[in-house]
């Protein structure tokens, strides 16, 4: 015998979504019929994972090739300000060009477009991450700190700290000394 | 992770200032969809209500009837489902001590009222250009402090 199917194709791509994304473990709402929205940051394995679960019934995460090329300059930055030899050869323009084979001009057009935001402010901000991290979690002194990644002074770091963050260095320290006090003080029985 | 229109809250009892916050933001090029509170508990139920869409970023006037924003935060930081939201205090309170208390208490950033149109519409842009890195990019959200 033969039996005619008729798809309701968005009652079925909301179910193989609820199926697949459930068994991973991930909370997530449909924003429109392409788009999902989680409810937290996914790491890569996790990304990796949702990728390989929809790919089974051909879905595929779609990439504009500007999205993709602006995680290249992400990636590319963290790399950079992680490779602590190849920062004092060259400055991020040539790192970034050398690294991706597109001119800068081109590289920092499309970066500004898509983040609201420049090249230059995310290596600001990612290095200001990684003085907070040193002051956390190492216990060193702001000179050592400057000397570590690469400033050109003590002044320099503490300038660019409170114009970055609103606060000195030494307010950020204190306010996170006070959080863990606190955290302390209530988880105690 | 891609972000395309940024969902913000904002609790102020004061519906003049609710008023200007929503014309400033409107005049920001960043593509925003706001939801206005106009005190703590009615901000609460509604982040309690909807686990799954949450705002990117949540505004918080301090002094607010029924449940000001010192109250929220500390809920905010207590619940599970609300303990990585952003969280921005919105006050006129220039104190020194109120506002490093706002930040042991897990508040992300402090927005002094701004005086004029401009300058506010400056300092929400700041804010929201910066949330938006702090959502798109690997940055430590746990240490995420900004004081305008």
């Amino acid at each position: 015998m033969t039996l005619h199917l008729q798809f309701d194709y968005d009652s079925l791509r909301k179910a193989v979504l609820k199926e697949q994304l459930g068994a991973l473990g991930l909370a997530y709402t449909l924003v429109n019929a392409s788009e999902i929205k989680f409810k937290k940051e996914l790491s890569n394995s996790e990304k990796e994972q949702v990728a390989k679960a929809l790919g089974k019934y051909g879905i595929e995460i779609a990439v504009s090739p500007e999205d993709g090329l602006v995680e290249r300059i992400k990636d590319a930055i963290t790399a950079f300000l992680n490779d602590s030899k190849r920062t004092r050869k060259d400055n991020i323009s040539t790192y970034l060009s050398n690294t991706l084979h597109y001119s800068y001009a081109y590289l920092s057009g499309i970066f500004s477009e898509k983040t609201h935001s420049s090249i230059e402010n995310l290596l600001i901000l990612k290095k200001i991450d990684q003085v907070k991290h040193f002051i956390i979690h190492k216990n060193l002194t702001l000179t050592e700190i400057a000397y570590q990644l690469h400033y050109s002074s003590v002044a320099h770091l503490s300038a660019q700290f409170k114009k970055t963050t609103g606060l000195t260095p030494s307010a950020f320290q204190r306010i996170i000394k006070k959080r863990k006090e606190k955290v302390q003080t209530t988880t105690l029985p | 992770m891609t972000l395309h229109i940024m969902n913000i809250a904002l609790a102020d009892d004061d519906a003049d200032d609710r008023m200007l916050f929503e014309e400033a933001i409107e005049e920001i090029e960043i593509e925003t969809q706001l939801s206005l509170f106009k005190d703590g508990k009615q901000l609460m139920d509604y982040l309690l209500a909807s686990p799954t869409a949450l705002p990117e970023i949540v505004f918080l006037d301090l002094n607010m009837p029924i449940k000001n924003g010192m109250q929220c935060l500390k809920e905010i930081r207590m619940h599970d489902s609300l303990r990585e939201l952003c969280v921005a205090i919105y006050s006129t309170s220039s104190s020194e001590q109120d506002i490093e208390e706002t930040f042991v208490h897990g508040a992300n950033i402090y927005i002094n009222k701004p005086n004029s149109f401009e300058e506010l519409k400056k300092a929400i842009e700041k804010v929201l250009r910066l949330n938006w890195q702090y959502h798109t990019s690997v940055l430590d959200r746990d240490n995420f402090l900004l004081r305008i």
